[in-house]
């Protein structure tokens, strides 16, 4: 009973918060989007332990694929990237919606089928190699992008801005955002009680094992990837709409922002765990913003002493502390008075 | 894609431009060999793996170029980054380094990401983010006429790296801590049973990778320029380098450091200077494959 009040607040306040708190609907968009990654990034990372540091490809592959496929419906690319000020390229409303519905979902689609390619090579790296090795993957596709004249080169690409009423925009990029946080939210609590979480479960308590126990090893862990890959690449497509204009290297393949990022919010709430990465999240979040407003041109080293902290001090996360203070809540049992009084 | 194709044929028309890259590569490689032995030393000893390893060299560089600006020769930098970073070094291992050694692996990369990421902003905000170096008045030798020419500070750069690489070698072989490394880097416990503090051993390794690093800045920024945000890049040729010569095999890390260098030349020289960056990556990706595919011929994965 309390459990279905607490999900039916939360419901409720997913779905009236950016009436609640109209000045900070662009702030709970993100929010959302931090979620999202965490989320996808636990699902390897921490669920089946291949920590990647290069899961910020995917989110920038889909703001280029969302933005690519959105542009190339009405215009031809390479004009339309490469124009200056004197051809001004106007997108009518069906345009504009039909380009990011298509656009949103094929950055998903690509997104997942490149991580089945890259993960065919990287995941013969085990462990520090699959980090550096996935890390590389990120940094070397920034370059390259950004190195891309005809997907704008250096200078990004700039899309149009939502066609009607700009308050309306926000509040549409916020459910889109929710929308794609709830639903990962869900699936990854059904993947996890299945069959396929056991597997990947598996997978990261011992590979060898696993495989000798008969677990196609290298399919289990394409598909996971495949499908973390499909939810960041879909953040990304909504991201490249809600941002209007992005470059390669700050914004799209951003490797020391959200790339580390989400890897800080899952460690910080807890690594392997469902509401870890959620509760991670929004806590770094709030930080985040916090020493963003108060700590003018601090606010990244303090980021980085949090990452460090974190790492170093705070290693089972919040969920893991909280699984310490109150097993309970965990479904733990916990004897009462595993000493009896010798007066009894 | 002409472009590249008429780089291309320019190398083959005039082979001397290739003499001319290897030579400028080799000279650049000498310093990343630097930097990446101090990483193998401290992957090989402490199993940590240092991502701040770039950072460090990029902090060496500014504490060199910030004395030269205020009068001191900069020949006199390279010794003094080189005990400076020391100091720096045992401070951020007495912080960070010795909690995370007994963790697994991706602990203590994920700190010193996080170490990288707090040093390069802290320099970005003491210095800006300009780029920099140290320019020395040196003359400039040329050969065949004039397709080659090698600045003089250049080479006093790769023969400070050689002094101190070969100093380092020479105290790991005969001093007493240098045995006590290689000792501990062998087995940790059987050193402490025959009586080596190994914590005291952890924090001088650590120290003296920072130290080379630090050393190998300096001589950076008079060879090179450096600028807060160039340390990644250092940290993954140095990962490079050692990923491919892998630990503990000295004459492969030089060579290994000398050969990237000249890849990384090359690659400038086809594909433009935007692409150097990315070159060094895909260096890195093509290492591990290559090595991938070794592991995978004896039904191993690399790790």
């Amino acid at each position: 009973m309390k459990r279905l009040a607490f999900y039916a607040f939360l419901i409720f306040f997913t779905l009236a918060a950016p009436f609640l708190l109209p000045d900070y609907k662009t702030q709970l968009a993100t929010l959302w989007l931090m979620i999202i990654v965490a989320i996808a990034w636990d699902m390897t990372g921490g669920q089946m332990g291949y920590n990647s540091l290069g899961n910020i490809f995917f989110y920038g592959t889909g703001m280029y694929v969302a933005a690519l496929i959105a542009i190339a419906i009405p215009f031809d690319v390479g004009e339309y990237t490469n124009a200056f000020s004197d051809k001004i390229y106007k997108f009518t409303d069906t345009e504009y919606f039909l380009g990011a519905f298509v656009g949103i979902l094929g950055a998903g689609v690509f997104c997942a089928i490149s991580a089945l390619v890259i993960g065919y090579i990287t995941f013969g790296l085990r462990g520090p190699y699959f980090a550096i090795g996935t890390l590389g993957v990120a940094i070397a596709a920034g370059e390259l992008v950004s190195n891309w004249e005809w997907a704008g080169g250096g200078q990004g690409i700039s899309l149009p801005v939502f066609p009607y009423d700009l308050e309306l925009g926000k509040i549409m990029f916020y459910y889109m955002f929710a929308g794609t946080g709830v639903v990962l939210f869900l699936f990854a609590r059904w993947l996890y009680k299945t069959r396929f979480g056991a597997a990947i479960n598996a997978i990261r308590d011992d590979e060898e094992k696993a495989e000798a126990m008969g677990i196609h090893t290298l399919r289990y862990k394409l598909t996971a990837w495949s499908m973390s890959a499909f939810f960041v690449g879909v953040a990304g497509g909504i991201s490249a709409f809600q941002l209007i204009h992005f470059e390669p290297l700050e914004t799209a393949y951003q490797t020391i922002n959200l790339g580390i990022f989400m890897v800080v919010c899952v460690l910080l709430g807890g690594k392997g765990t469902l509401w870890g990465p959620v509760i991670g999240a929004i806590l770094f979040h709030l930080f985040k913003e916090v020493t963003w407003n108060y700590l003018l041109g601090w606010q990244w080293v303090a980021l980085g002493v949090l990452i460090v902290v974190t790492v170093v001090y705070f290693k089972d996360g919040i969920t893991g502390w909280l699984k310490l203070v109150r097993p309970e809540w965990f479904g733990i049992r916990v004897e009462a008075k595993s000493q009896r009084s010798p007066a009894s | 894609m002409d472009q590249i194709l008429s780089n291309i044929s320019l190398l083959l028309e005039f082979p001397i431009v290739n003499l001319k890259i290897v030579i400028d590569g080799i000279m650049i490689g000498a310093l990343f060999a630097l930097s990446a032995y101090g990483l193998a030393l401290v992957w090989g000893v402490m199993n940590v793996k240092n991502l701040a390893q770039g950072d460090f060299v990029i902090a060496g560089g500014y504490i060199a170029w910030w004395l030269a600006k205020n009068g001191v020769h900069p020949l006199l930098g390279v010794p003094a980054a080189f005990i400076v970073m020391w100091g720096i070094g045992w401070g951020i291992y007495r912080l960070v380094i010795c909690r995370v050694i007994e963790r697994d692996l991706f602990t203590s990369l994920l700190a010193t990401f996080g170490l990288a990421i707090i040093i390069a902003q802290i320099l970005n905000l003491i210095f800006g983010s300009d780029t920099q170096s140290i320019a020395l008045d040196y003359p400039t030798l040329y050969f065949a006429d004039g397709f080659i020419d090698v600045p003089i500070a250049k080479l006093l750069g790769v023969l400070m790296a050689t002094v101190l690489a070969a100093g380092v070698i020479t105290f790991m072989k005969v001093g007493r801590m240098g045995q006590a490394i290689r000792a501990t880097a062998q087995d940790a416990r059987a050193a402490r049973v025959l009586g080596i503090n190994t914590d005291k051993v952890y924090s001088f390794t650590f120290s003296l990778n920072a130290a080379i690093c630090g050393a190998a800045g300096a001589i950076v920024v008079m060879v090179w320029v450096i600028q807060p945000f160039y340390g990644i890049t250092h940290s993954i040729r140095s990962f490079v380098i050692v990923t491919a010569a892998g630990l503990g095999n000295l004459p492969g890390v030089i060579a290994a450091g000398l050969g990237i260098g000249a890849l990384e030349q090359y690659g400038a020289h086809i594909f433009g200077i935007g692409y150097q960056q990315a070159v060094a990556v895909l260096l890195l990706l093509l290492v591990l494959l290559i090595r991938v595919q070794q592991q995978k011929r004896v039904r191993k994965s690399l790790q």
